[in-house]
């Protein structure tokens, strides 16, 4: 049984209301049987500083990457990491996570890929809660394991691999890193660790809109008019185009694939995941450098 | 797992901590670590210019590193990372409840890959340690450096 949707009138505006909660909407149900709230960060320890009351963490890198493959966890997997957070099947998952939502972003994707039905980010994260002054706790809950189906993942709808990109090349594709990483300028993002791309630079044709754009100083999304004014009229795509989008491993760019699937209602968005790490890597596959064409 | 025989007390004994409990109880000694790293010494509050920056931690480390001026050269380790990235600030913790108050020598004497010692792989993932692998290198480098004359 799903919980029922935030009224709130910022999030109506948006093409797929249902899935964006606000921390207003969340305090209020909070406890609620049929909801839980997962909490997904970069650092895997800031959940243990402290979190939501009854929240439980999922990490991208123990619980959704496969320790061996560079790829995903199979059906099994997640079945098991879902289940043992007391998540089922048609359980309404909330989550919200550090760095405007950027990893929570991705863990939702990663949700969408075994086909979660109802999963929502919470507007503006774990800043915006602490923000507001909101209840926070070291308390680890301890949820009854529940049966979570083994669903094999769909990897055709909303993900992209790079024999998917080479064929779309011409087509639009949207670099969500930082300016410098786009240019060829910077191997990885200011402030990171270099994470082994041997070239610099961009997917041919890729229109450079950093995902950080999408949201706002207090770590919500924009209004769906100034995202519709940063998408469509400064970079001239459309809810009908076909659209990929990609970043350094495809954590920044399911923050995008969000916006533009989720908020703007484009009918047809994939994240390529392997990402920059992959295509400036690869054997044989063109790049372009310097300053969007 | 055995603690390696060339590491310094402190630093076995850490290691001895943490192998011997579940990966998810290695998180909670790295939590206390993280919430106990000392205040950085108000001689370098808000002079980040006289501290190294860790680029290769996901969130910006800062740190700094003394060397006392006896026969010793005992070397004393200062840490900066904000409470957002307590990963980070245990992985400082651990080197500077390990490292701090050594001998010179006995720092530089330290393993490069003391980092991967700890069973911190399957608990934080092992991307995750590379800041760790810096911040050592980094400060061997510094004691290296300001023992040199």
């Amino acid at each position: 049984m799903s919980l029922p949707l935030d009224d709130d009138a910022k999030i109506a505006t948006y093409a797929h209301p249902e899935r964006l909660v606000t921390t207003g909407w969340l305090a209020q149900h909070l406890g609620e049987p049929g909801l839980v709230v997962v909490e997904s960060d970069e650092d895997v320890l800031l959940y243990d500083t402290g979190h939501i009351p009854g929240a439980v963490k999922v990490d991208w890198h123990l619980d959704l990457n496969d320790p061996t493959t560079r790829d995903y966890v199979d059906g099994a997997r997640f079945a098991e990491v879902m289940g043992s957070r007391g998540i089922g099947r048609d359980t309404t998952v909330v989550v919200y996570g550090d760095k405007s939502n950027w990893w929570a972003a991705y863990a939702l994707w990663v949700f969408t890929l075994f086909g979660h039905t109802d999963v929502r980010l919470l507007d503006g994260g774990r800043a915006k809660w602490v923000a507001e002054g909101r209840e926070m706790t070291r308390d680890v809950p301890t949820p009854e394991p529940v049966e979570y189906p083994v669903v094999e993942r769909d990897d055709s709808v909303i993900r992209a691999f790079k024999e998917d990109v080479l064929a779309h090349l011409g087509q639009p594709i949207v670099d969500v890193r930082s300016p410098g990483e786009y240019t060829g300028e910077l191997l990885h993002m200011p402030d990171y660790p270099q994470e082994g791309a041997m070239r610099g630079g961009h997917v041919p044709g890729a229109k450079s809109v950093p995902w950080s754009r999408a949201a706002a100083e207090d770590s919500t999304f924009r209004t769906r008019q100034e995202l519709e004014s940063i998408y469509l009229s400064e970079k001239g795509l459309s809810p009908q185009d076909d659209v990929i989008a990609y970043c350094r491993i495809g954590e920044r760019s399911s923050h995008t694939w969000f916006v533009l699937s989720q908020l703007l209602g484009f009918s047809k968005v994939r994240n390529y995941d392997g990402s920059w790490t992959e295509w400036g890597n690869s054997v044989r596959v063109p790049i372009a450098t310097g300053p969007e064409a | 797992m055995t603690a390696d025989q060339h590491l310094p007390d402190a630093l076995a004994e850490l290691v001895d901590d943490f192998t011997s409990v579940d990966p998810p109880d290695r998180l909670q000694l790295l939590l206390e670590l993280s919430d106990e790293l000392p205040e950085l010494p108000q001689r370098y509050v808000e002079r980040s210019e006289q501290m190294e920056q860790v680029h290769e931690c996901q969130t910006p480390l800062f740190l700094a590193v003394e060397v006392e001026a006896g026969d010793d050269h005992v070397v004393h380790l200062f840490f900066d990372a904000p409470p957002e990235a307590p990963t980070t600030r245990g992985f400082a913790g651990i080197l500077r409840s390990g490292l701090d108050g050594l001998p010179a020598e006995e720092v530089l004497a330290v393993p490069d890959d003391v980092p991967f010692k700890f069973g911190l792989g399957e608990a934080v993932s092992p991307l995750r340690l590379r800041g760790m692998v810096a911040m050592l290198g980094r400060i061997k480098r510094q004691v290296r450096e300001k023992t040199a004359a």
